[in-house]
């Protein structure tokens, strides 16, 4: 097979096993936000301005437990802070495109497109920069519109489905479904623990606030078992 | 419960708004810089930090059953995780942990 020259066609390419992620997910999403209440419009609203699963099921679980709005707005907030290290990542390469292009690729730096260009610009460093524009615009091709359409399908399906579905139970399977990759190191897993042991401990808090504190206080576990391994690599 | 119509048309701008920002951040205005250890050790752990307590307390005490331990609930928790962490697929996860809530719902 001939390679492909196209830096956007290779993009597109790179991402396509998102694809199986993605649609499933925001179909969920559609079906969860509908049945907490949100129509059609406030549902296609949220995926177009936020354009970030996770926060948006934490965002929409945390409302529907009626939490105050500042908690809402931390915790969902926080969910989509790792994109900071996506944006720290991408300037090197991208940083030198027109303020309008960096504007348009922000929103478009979700964790597929991240992951396919981080991938690429690793393995071919030195590429012109219209070549690594192209190939970021290609990776979150086949994702964007898919997410936005699959969005519309649960949304529209979302009022069909009677309660006998326990879907009260997807988000936190497809949250548990999330983080199990993520647990590949010993950090991750003492985070995670951590995280688990002060929710349940804290619940009585107000709602909300208990999440938030067990989420520093699993960051900051996690940060400390890192610190300690790496000491104790250098040690040796 | 339904969500409260307000709290929704405060939170979608603010949470639309600030995600933007917090990819447009580097990438648009900071530029190449590397960001300081302990920032970018605490940023490796926000995702793996939250959602885990974010379900623990629905997975113990499901709404649906009005807080009761639930055993559908909790074993497929658990498959989620297992296949989750022996797989690394989110799309294996998910069928397997959905498969065995739907069984064991159906079953028990």
């Amino acid at each position: 097979m001939r390679p492909i020259r196209s830096p956007f066609l290779r993009g597109c390419l790179a991402s396509s096993p998102f694809v199986i992620v993605v649609v499933p997910f925001a179909v969920l999403f559609g079906v969860v936000a509908t049945e907490a209440g949100l129509d059609l419009f406030q549902v296609m609203l949220f995926s177009f301005s936020v354009f970030a699963g996770a926060s948006q099921f934490a965002a929409v679980q945390l409302m529907q437990d009626q939490a105050p709005v500042l908690i809402v707005l931390a915790t969902s907030l926080a969910v989509n802070l790792r994109m900071v290290m996506y944006s720290v990542a991408m300037a090197p390469h991208l940083g030198a495109a027109p303020l309008g292009t960096r504007a348009l690729m922000a929103y478009f730096l979700v964790d597929q497109s991240f992951a396919a260009s981080q991938a690429e610009f690793e393995a071919r460093p030195d590429q012109p920069l219209r070549d690594k524009v192209a190939f970021f615009f290609g990776s979150v091709t086949p994702i964007a519109p898919l997410w936005f359409v699959a969005t519309f399908a649960g949304a529209a399906m979302g009022q069909a489905i009677p309660p006998e579905f326990a879907l009260d139970f997807a988000v936190p399977i497809t949250f548990l479904a999330i983080v199990a990759p993520m647990l590949r190191s010993l950090p991750h897993v003492v985070a995670a623990g951590v995280s688990i042991v002060a929710a349940l401990v804290l619940v009585g808090l107000p709602s909300g606030a208990g999440l938030l504190v067990a989420a520093a206080l699993a960051m900051t576990a996690g940060a400390l078992t890192e610190v300690a391994l790496e000491r104790r690599r250098a040690l040796r | 419960m339904k969500i409260d119509p307000a709290t929704f048309w405060i939170v979608l701008p603010v949470l639309g708004l600030g995600t933007y920002l917090i990819r447009f951040s580097f990438l648009g205005m900071l530029g190449s810089r590397p960001l300081p250890g302990p920032l970018r050790r605490a940023l490796r752990y926000t995702a793996v930090g939250i959602l885990p307590g974010l379900v623990a307390p629905a997975v113990l005490w499901p709404p649906a059953t009005g807080g009761a331990p639930d055993v559908a609930r909790l074993v497929a928790a658990c498959v989620t995780l297992a296949v989750g962490v022996a797989s690394r697929s989110v799309i294996g996860a998910i069928l397997a942990g959905g498969t065995t809530l739907y069984t064991l719902l159906w079953l028990l």
